[in-house]
């Protein structure tokens, strides 16, 4: 089943023509992984799922984008609502000045749940989940700024699953960790997907190997070439593909 | 050679540059030095008005009185020589013009040239006497004893509720109705503007569109530029005639108009200075908040508003500073009585207003000019408390980041 | 159609935003009026008044009539005094912060002492100004005194933007020049301060508009209530416009009667500030073209 479907998603900047009639699906429960040189658009793309580019000014898309079989850019369907159902991962850690405990409450706080014992509840949930809780259980009141930056992205891994989203963005999660913490997001990666459809750009092919079921090459915009991950990195089909994953260019 | 003058040129620019550098700090302590020199005068002067005698009988054990003792004396408030340390008698006032009813004009003399003498023989006629005449009056061989009044002490000058800085006999200088009206004023003004310019720079800051904000930011900044005077000028023909129709008062210059006038003054550096703080939240922090399903509006107060609280305590700080400070508009519209203020609706005076009021008439070196003076140094002492709070917020923020 | 499962928590908090925003809209519209009322009043008021008999002509009937000239003549000089002493300062002095001081303690208290002048309350430099120009130094109540009154006021404005203008040059262009064999200073003069210029008029033309305006500081030290004959030297006293509006307005001799001459030195002094801010911005916006066409 079809977790996320787009069908020919054009995006402009202005004037830029960003992305150019992009059309896949992803499967549910599955890892997908976007790579592609800098500026090909794999991230614009990505955060087209969670209107994350209404934020911009002079952002125009075009084509369909169905999650869960809703089309997301219908009037009808409210921004929040969306990104509460997809929740997203960013490129630095980048917590709430605020304690542990609250930084992963924060969703449930803006989306009106009040029981506190729910929240307690899936604030621990959350942070097992994000395999972070044996490290925290004990400071849960302390600020988010004391943990270690591998630490912190897990934190906001957490804080995006205390919400139960059913789809995760994650736009290169481990780009600004050292090797141990990226080894343990990529652990995590793996067993997240049981429960969630995990979307992931990443710049580093070799953890697209690892961690991805799919993979999709993005060059100038454009999708270059879609397929099972060890398909892809084994026998790409498109030059472009195999002189990116060969290290030709990139 | 030619290398060696070279290094010399450069030497001389640095040395000129650094003179230069030092310019402000050595303003600032002139500044502190000239303040102080002339204010701390007036813990040496006597209260008496210049030019005056206080004299009483031999008899009379009281030596010395306070200023605000030999006021109550002469407002008849204090009737009794007890209280004020002597016998149990009643006091009896004697003024100059009181003469006329001891002695006729021709004992007087047509030229007063009996009138020290005669002013002699009352005093000592009078056991109970306290009196009061121009010292150029004062016999030679008077037969009484002068008055010292203690200096104005300390206490007296910051905790004193009275401020007539030139009546007679004795001049009061008590501040604190000046302090409390200072405050009271900025008060106002920060409670009118601080929520009008926050909103106003939250508006700007996240939620106006870019066309929206170029339009308004421009004509906020204007604001900033408009001479005090002219927001004083406009309080006066505006303003304060409305808050005497608005609340049926007998007169309108009162201490809202002063706040409302400050606190319109106020806004611009509220205005930017928080819209500054809020643009600096970073965007992956609201990205997060938003990622996370959370409004717009959501994002503000949770995450833009706790983020740049300290920008925004700066904002306000620096609201009160200008408000403390401010002359021209307040001495305009808020009708300078010297009263502890006790509601916004009525005339109130602040310490910039007493200076810039009264120092054209306090002659130079008198005790009046030196009270103005120690007041600049209280307003001094109120803007550095100021400034020093807001250089340590900002240094905050900074280690905090 | 949609993904969510409590539509009640979704409405309060959607109601909760606009309600909100509607809110900071008004306030926000509030105090563009505010200004836009006392602008309008001032301006509308004034206009009628404005001849040119009331720019080149002396005060008439105890300042009830004829025109406002010598107050602007005296604020003029005040402006030119206090840049021509301000302006060389404060530039040298953004100098010496931004590209020669080390680090430490004596830079961090220069830039202190700095803000702490620039926060202190414009009477106190009227004080200050009276005590040592006008007492002191013996200049009595003069241009000279007001001007360097009023250039000290000025001073922390200059020496900020000045300062700020440096920041804002990339630390290539002085590596690149120093690196050629430039000294330090044919770097600042020559490189740094070239690139800085734009900037550093533009305060300074800012600080124009602070100055003419500022009544306080030359209170006890150049103003004069009425004084119908223009300066000789610098060291006479002159009337100025902040002060004579001041006057005017609270203790003229027939205040009912003068309040036409109040507005039009209103209009005046709004005028100075309107045309100061407009020609900042524009010189602002001239030179970022020029410099992108190099």
């Amino acid at each position: 089943m079809n977790s996320i479907e787009t069908k020919d998603v054009h995006l402009y900047y202005g004037d830029f023509h960003a992305l150019k009639g992009i059309s896949m699906a992803m499967k549910k429960n599955q890892v997908t992984a976007f790579i592609g040189p800098s500026g090909c658009g794999k991230s614009t793309y990505l955060r087209c799922f969670n209107r994350m580019n209404d934020l911009i000014d002079g952002v125009r898309i075009e084509g369909e984008i169905l999650i869960d079989e809703v089309d997301i850019n219908n009037k009808n369907i409210l921004v929040d609502d969306l990104r509460k159902h997809v929740g997203m991962v960013f490129q630095k850690p980048n917590p709430f000045p605020k304690s542990i405990f609250e930084n992963v409450a924060y969703g449930l706080r803006v989306n009106g749940t009040k029981d506190k014992t729910l929240i307690e509840e899936r604030v621990e949930k959350s942070l097992r989940q994000a395999a972070l809780w044996e490290e925290v259980k004990d400071k849960l009141k302390k600020s988010a700024f004391e943990l270690s930056g591998g630490q912190q992205q897990r934190l906001c891994i957490a804080r995006a699953l205390a919400i139960e989203p059913s789809v995760l963005l994650m736009d290169e999660p481990a780009s600004a960790l050292d090797p141990i913490s990226t080894a343990k997001i990529e652990e995590l990666i793996y067993e997240l997907k049981e429960n969630y459809t995990i979307v992931i750009v990443t710049h580093n092919m070799q953890q697209a190997g690892r961690v991805s079921d799919s993979t999709a090459f993005f060059y100038l915009g454009e999708l270059v070439e879609y397929a099972k991950t060890k398909t892809l990195f084994t026998s790409p089909k498109d030059q472009r593909t195999q002189n990116y994953i060969t290290g030709r260019f990139g | 050679m030619k290398r060696y003058f070279h290094n010399f040129g450069e030497r001389v620019i640095e040395g000129v540059l650094t003179i230069s550098g030092t310019v402000t700090s050595l303003t600032v302590l002139l500044i502190v030095f000239f303040l102080f020199k002339e204010g701390l005068g007036i813990f040496n002067q006597s209260p008496v008005a210049e030019g005056s005698a206080i004299v009483v009988n031999n008899q009379n054990p009281v030596k010395e009185l306070s200023a605000k003792e030999l006021k109550e004396i002469f407002d008849q408030n204090i009737t009794n020589w007890k209280q004020v340390g002597g016998q149990d008698a009643p006091i009896k006032l004697f003024r100059i013009d009181d003469i006329t009813d001891y002695y006729t004009e021709e004992q007087i003399g047509k030229d007063f040239e009996y009138l020290p003498q005669r002013l002699s023989e009352v005093v000592a006629k009078e056991p109970t006497i306290v009196a009061f005449f121009p010292e150029q009056y004062l016999a030679k061989d008077f037969q009484g004893h002068r008055i010292n009044l203690e200096n104005i002490s300390v206490s007296e000058f910051l905790g004193g509720t009275e401020w007539y800085p030139t009546i007679q006999p004795a001049v009061q200088m008590g501040v604190l109705p000046l302090i409390l009206g200072t405050l009271w004023v900025s008060l106002g003004a920060i409670l009118i503007a601080l929520p009008l310019g926050l909103a106003t720079s939250i508006y700007l800051a996240e939620i106006a569109d870019k066309r929206v904000r170029n339009l308004l930011k421009p004509v906020i900044e204007l604001l900033a530029g408009i001479p005090s005077v002219v927001y004083g000028f406009f309080g006066l023909v505006v303003i304060v005639p409305l808050i005497q129709d608005l609340f049926g008062l007998p007169v309108g210059e009162t201490a809202l108009a002063g706040s409302i006038i400050l606190g319109i003054m106020a806004l611009p550096t509220i205005i930017s200075v928080s819209e500054d703080a809020m643009r600096t939240t970073p965007r992956a922090m609201k990205e997060a908040s938003l990622a996370l399903g959370a409004t717009k509006w959501q994002t503000i107060y949770k995450v833009v508003v706790p983020y740049s609280m300290s920008g925004i305590s700066t904002a306000a700080i620096l609201g009160i500073g200008r408000a403390i400070g401010e002359t021209m508009a307040v001495l305009m519209v808020t009708g300078n009585a010297s009263v502890i203020p006790h509601t916004f609706l009525a005339p109130v005076r602040t310490i910039p207003a007493t200076i810039a009021a009264e120092l054209g008439e306090a002659p130079q070196g008198g005790m009046h000019y030196q009270a103005l003076f120690a007041l600049g140094c209280i307003l001094f002492l109120m803007t550095l408390i100021i400034n020093l709070s807001v250089d340590f917020v900002s240094a905050k923020r900074k280690a905090n980041r | 159609m949609s993904f969510s499962q409590n539509q009640s928590i979704n409405n309060s908090k959607r109601l909760a935003q606009s309600v909100a925003f509607t809110i900071f809209k008004l306030l926000s519209f509030l105090v563009v009026a505010i200004l836009i009322v006392i602008l309008g009043f001032i301006l509308v008021n004034g206009a009628s008044v404005i001849s040119w008999e009331f720019l080149t002509e002396m005060p008439k009937e105890g300042m009830t009539a004829g025109g406002i000239f010598p107050a602007i003549v005296g604020t003029l000089c005040l402006v030119a005094g206090s840049m021509l002493f301000a302006f060389p300062i404060g530039v040298l002095s953004g100098i010496y912060i931004n590209e020669y001081s080390k680090d430490g303690w004596f830079k961090r208290f220069i830039k202190l002492m700095t803000n702490n002048l620039a926060g202190i309350p414009s009477i106190v430099f009227g004080l200050f100004g009276m005590a040592l120009f006008v007492n002191r130094f013996g200049f009595g109540d003069s241009i000279l005194a007001g001007s360097l009154t009023l250039g000290l006021l000025a001073l922390p404005v200059v020496i900020r933007t000045t300062e700020e203008s440096l920041k804002a040059i990339d630390k290539s262009f002085r590596i690149g020049s120093l690196a050629l064999g430039a000294t330090k200073w044919q770097t600042t003069s020559r490189v740094v301060l070239p690139m800085a210029f734009p900037n550093i008029i533009t305060g300074l033309i800012l600080s124009v508009g602070r100055v003419s305006g500022e009544t306080a500081p030359i209170l006890f030290t150049v103003a004069a209530y009425f004084l119908p004959k223009l300066p000789t030297s610098i060291f006479d006293q002159v009337m100025a416009l902040p002060y004579h509006l001041y006057v005017i307005s609270t203790s003229g001799t027939n205040i009912e009667a003068s309040r036409s001459m109040a507005y039009g030195t209103a209009f005046i002094l709004i005028l100075i500030v309107l045309i100061v801010n407009l020609l900042a911005n524009w010189l602002r916006r001239y030179f970022s073209k020029k410099v992108k066409m190099q």
